[in-house]
């Protein structure tokens, strides 16, 4: 044991397995910080969610970091509620005719150089019989003022901005969100932003003692936060985080789980000989002939693609290959040590033997490859997903990627959908990897030094 | 393979004819008795591919609901039935589901099905396919895998065998040029291997189809396909360009880094610094000290690669549209397509065993320490 955690200690002496091991906790962190702030229930319902729950977000929108590599600073969307004090100035009053009257002020700066998709409004209205009244008017930052739309609120009711026609003959002919924005100066035939502050006021009048209106104002840029949007308008960062703890546990159980079993079939085969050795070797080649991918995806296929069944399924096919030949030789050389046969010797139960005498033997030999086994499972699930059989239910990386090529994303030119989910798989990848090989020349005698 | 000693020098010419009797029988009993092994672990491992691709009757039941439901939706839009009455229909439905269902041969129990399948398979009778047929119209099944084959064998060997040759020629330089700069490089970049070829195959698309523009996004061949002869294989060529590059890039710095290590560690051996005092030049000492010996495990890595051939790379195939193996393996499963499957997985069954079996002659050829049938 002694000497086992000496072996740890000369990982200081390799770099990169300190690198390695800083992704690896950075990689637990994030693993933690998503299931702290998506719940599981809640991870899923925002993945499988529709329009619900994602009206607010544009439909592929590349995340807002893009503006920093580009000289064209295209617009980011954005959110402001009457309901966040924020977002919006709101003041009540009775007016002259004796109803009462919100007024809730929305300022936004908007200084890019393109226009955005859309603006809409989300009303929600709490009445009994007469519904509130709400008036939008738009104010540009050199002063201007246009009136957008009159309306009386239902419970829901959406105002699209692009889609109003009366709007568009009141903007001059041009589509809505030029008209809004348009910087005066350079006319219509090459339109330019007008850069600065804009006020959105909407009056909203009430006519009964307990009505109310709240109203949100919702801007469609090209972009949006920090990871984008998909084509069913999903944040991108609810997999990316998720796709963590999904990646993590599946390699981690995988690998673990499949080679303490292999380590444990080894030993005892290895321990009763005979018959049992003979037919874990025959398993072994049996198993050698079965078709490892196709099986998996005739699983995924056929029967269920649930994270779970896939990681049984895998670790099934995964505990009878070469690995368990390796052990084997190695446990044969054990078993010949004295200690053993002084165990013997006093009596020692089967069982005692294997599990307590031979298997912690070779537990330092178990370890590298356990580290180096777990990038292969991670990209195997990845690998699965990126042919449509991943989890149904759980947003993870590999079907980020998955979605993306369906949807033509690298001929549509929307890098980011492949490029955010393929980082992490490769951080992920390379950090235990870079683990397992220090680990693997710090504990086998033989690569000392190499 | 236990390395047994040869026997001491026998000189009396009786001893030698016994001997080599001796060594008939031997090698007779054990290529006997090998080969029933390795035929039993066939027949083993296709049964069980069979019976996974049954999933214990739940495909049989996707497939009965699909033939009924594809029946049922063909009379309803057909006009010639729209006056039949409804008990007429539903008997009619019945009849042709019937007549569908002996056609797929799902009129008869799994289990007698699956030995069908299993002896047919072992005859290499592969028989017709299900749904899927080849892009000439026919179903049998051994044409739906030849016409796939040639795409498969393109891709892969042009891959494998670079990324083989390649890996052997710079680990072997590498091993002697321990420590220089290339040397740490190779074992710096070693853990991005742990990323599959299609990984980087979308990296490769994304900078060289998507972005750049230069190569085509996948797919074997421009379309309309240019004239026959040259353009023809020009066309091939730059479609075949990034997904050997991905194929290559996956693995070529973590072979480089295996044949290296293992290069190294029998280049330590004392019989190598014997070589290297008496003056041997490097060549010498590369071919005749650290290949030789080495020779059993390239010769194996080089048979599984030869295997490896023959499979395709399902996902590589999927993202690069390549239309080989890997991709009819994949279609074959989407469609329930068991005798596809299963041809699939006795050629491949097959091949492997045949391998195995051949690598024990050839240790024994190229290593006078091994015996066949020596070990005990």
């Amino acid at each position: 044991m002694k000497s086992f955690l000496n072996n740890l200690r000369e990982l200081r002496r390799y770099p990169s397995s300190i690198a390695a091991l800083f992704i690896i906790a950075g990689l637990f962190a994030v693993a933690a910080y998503a299931i702290i702030k998506y719940p599981y229930s809640e991870a899923v319902r925002l993945w499988r969610g529709g329009e619900e729950v994602w009206y607010q977000n544009p439909r592929n929108a590349p995340p807002l970091w893009t503006n920093w590599f580009s000289e064209i600073k295209k617009p980011v969307s954005f959110v402001l509620s009457s309901e966040r004090e924020d977002d919006s100035q709101k003041t009540t009053f009775v007016n002259e005719k004796g109803n009462n009257e919100a007024q809730i002020v929305y300022t936004f700066d908007y200084n890019y150089d393109e226009f955005p998709q859309e603006i809409i409004f989300y009303f929600a209205g709490n009445f009994v019989d007469k519904q509130p009244f709400a008036s939008i008017m738009w104010t540009t930052p050199d002063g201007r003022e246009i009136r957008v739309a009159d309306m009386g609120v239902a419970a829901k009711t959406t105002y699209r901005f692009s889609q109003d026609t009366k709007l568009e003959r009141r903007v001059g002919r041009i589509p809505v969100m030029q008209g809004l924005f348009l910087d005066p100066e350079f006319g219509t035939e090459k339109p330019v932003v007008l850069k600065g502050t804009y006020k959105v006021v909407v009056d909203v009048l009430t006519f009964e003692p307990e009505s109310s209106a709240s109203a949100e104002l919702v801007l469609h840029g090209s972009l949006h936060g920090w990871a984008g949007t998909d084509h069913q308008r999903r944040d991108l960062m609810v997999p990316l985080l998720w796709g963590t703890p999904i990646a993590l546990a599946f390699g981690l159980a995988a690998s673990v789980v499949t080679g303490v079993l292999t380590m444990i079939i080894a030993a005892i085969g290895v321990w009763y000989a005979g018959w049992v050795d003979e037919l874990i070797q025959r398993i072994t080649e049996i198993n050698l002939v079965l078709p490892f991918l196709s099986i998996l995806i005739m699983v995924g296929t056929f029967y269920s693609r649930s994270i779970w069944t896939i990681l049984g399924v895998t670790i099934l096919l995964s505990i009878f290959t070469g690995a368990i030949k390796g052990y084997r030789a190695i446990f044969m050389q054990v078993k010949e040590s004295t200690y053993i046969e002084a165990a013997r010797a006093y009596g020692a139960s089967n069982t005692r033997i294997i599990f307590l005498y031979l298997i912690p033997r070779i537990i330092p030999l178990l370890i590298p490859g356990l580290v180096s086994a777990i990038p292969a499972y991670v990209f195997l699930e990845a690998s699965l997903a990126v042919l449509g059989l991943g989890d149904p239910v759980l947003p993870t990386w590999g079907k980020v990627i998955n979605d993306a090529q369906n949807n033509n994303a690298l001929y549509n030119g929307f890098y980011y959908w492949i490029l955010e989910p393929a980082v992490p798989l490769m951080i992920t990848g390379l950090g235990f990897a870079m683990l397992g090989f220090s680990l693997d020349r710090i504990f086998n005698p033989r690569l000392r030094g190499l | 393979m236990s390395a047994e000693s040869q026997p001491l020098e026998q000189t009396s010419g009786s001893v030698k004819a016994k001997a080599t009797v001796s060594t008939l029988a031997r090698v007779g009993k054990y290529t006997g008795s090998r080969l029933i092994t390795l035929f039993i672990t066939v027949v083993i491992g296709v049964y069980l591919t069979i019976l996974i691709a049954n999933m214990g009757g739940y495909v049989d039941n996707i497939m009965r609901g699909e033939i009924r439901e594809g029946i049922a939706m063909r009379l309803a839009r057909d006009e010639n039935y729209k006056n039949m009455a409804p008990e007429d229909r539903t008997a009619y439905v019945a009849t042709l589901v019937s007549q569908e269902e002996t056609r797929m041969g799902l009129d008869r129990p799994f289990a007698v099905r699956s030995v069908s399948f299993l002896v047919n398979a072992l005859q290499l009778k592969l028989g017709r396919a299900i749904n899927m047929t080849s892009d000439s119209g026919s179903r049998l099944v051994s044409l739906i895998i030849l016409e796939r084959l040639p795409a498969t064998l393109l891709l892969m060997a042009t891959s494998n065998l670079i990324l083989f040759f390649a890996a052997i020629l710079i680990a072997l330089s590498l091993s002697r040029r321990y420590g220089s700069f290339v040397d740490k490089m190779v074992v710096g970049m070693s853990p991005t291997s742990s990323a599959p070829p299609w990984f980087y195959g979308i990296f490769m698309i994304l900078i060289f189809a998507a972005f750049l523009k230069w190569l085509p996004f996948g797919g074997m061949i421009d379309s309309p396909p240019p004239a026959e002869g040259l353009p023809y294989a020009l066309s091939v060529l730059k479609h075949m360009i990034l997904p050997v590059s991905a194929l290559i890039l996956s693995s070529i710095f973590i072979s480089i880094y295996n044949w290296r290590t293992f290069f190294l560690i029998y280049s330590s051996e004392d019989y190598v610094d014997m070589a290297k005092a008496k003056g041997l030049t490097d060549k010498d000492l590369e071919r005749r000290y650290i290949l030789r010996p080495t020779l059993p495990t390239i010769i194996t890595s080089f048979g599984l690669l030869l295997i490896g051939i023959w499979t395709g790379a399902i996902i590589t195939e999927t993202v690069f549209q390549w239309p080989g193996i890997g991709r009819a393996t994949f279609r074959a499963i989407g469609l329930y397509d068991t005798p596809v499957i299963v041809g699939l997985t006795i050629i491949y069954a097959y091949m492997l065993a045949i391998t195995v079996f051949l690598l024990d002659f050839i240790y024994a050829l190229v290593d006078p320490r091994v015996k066949v049938g020596g070990s005990k």
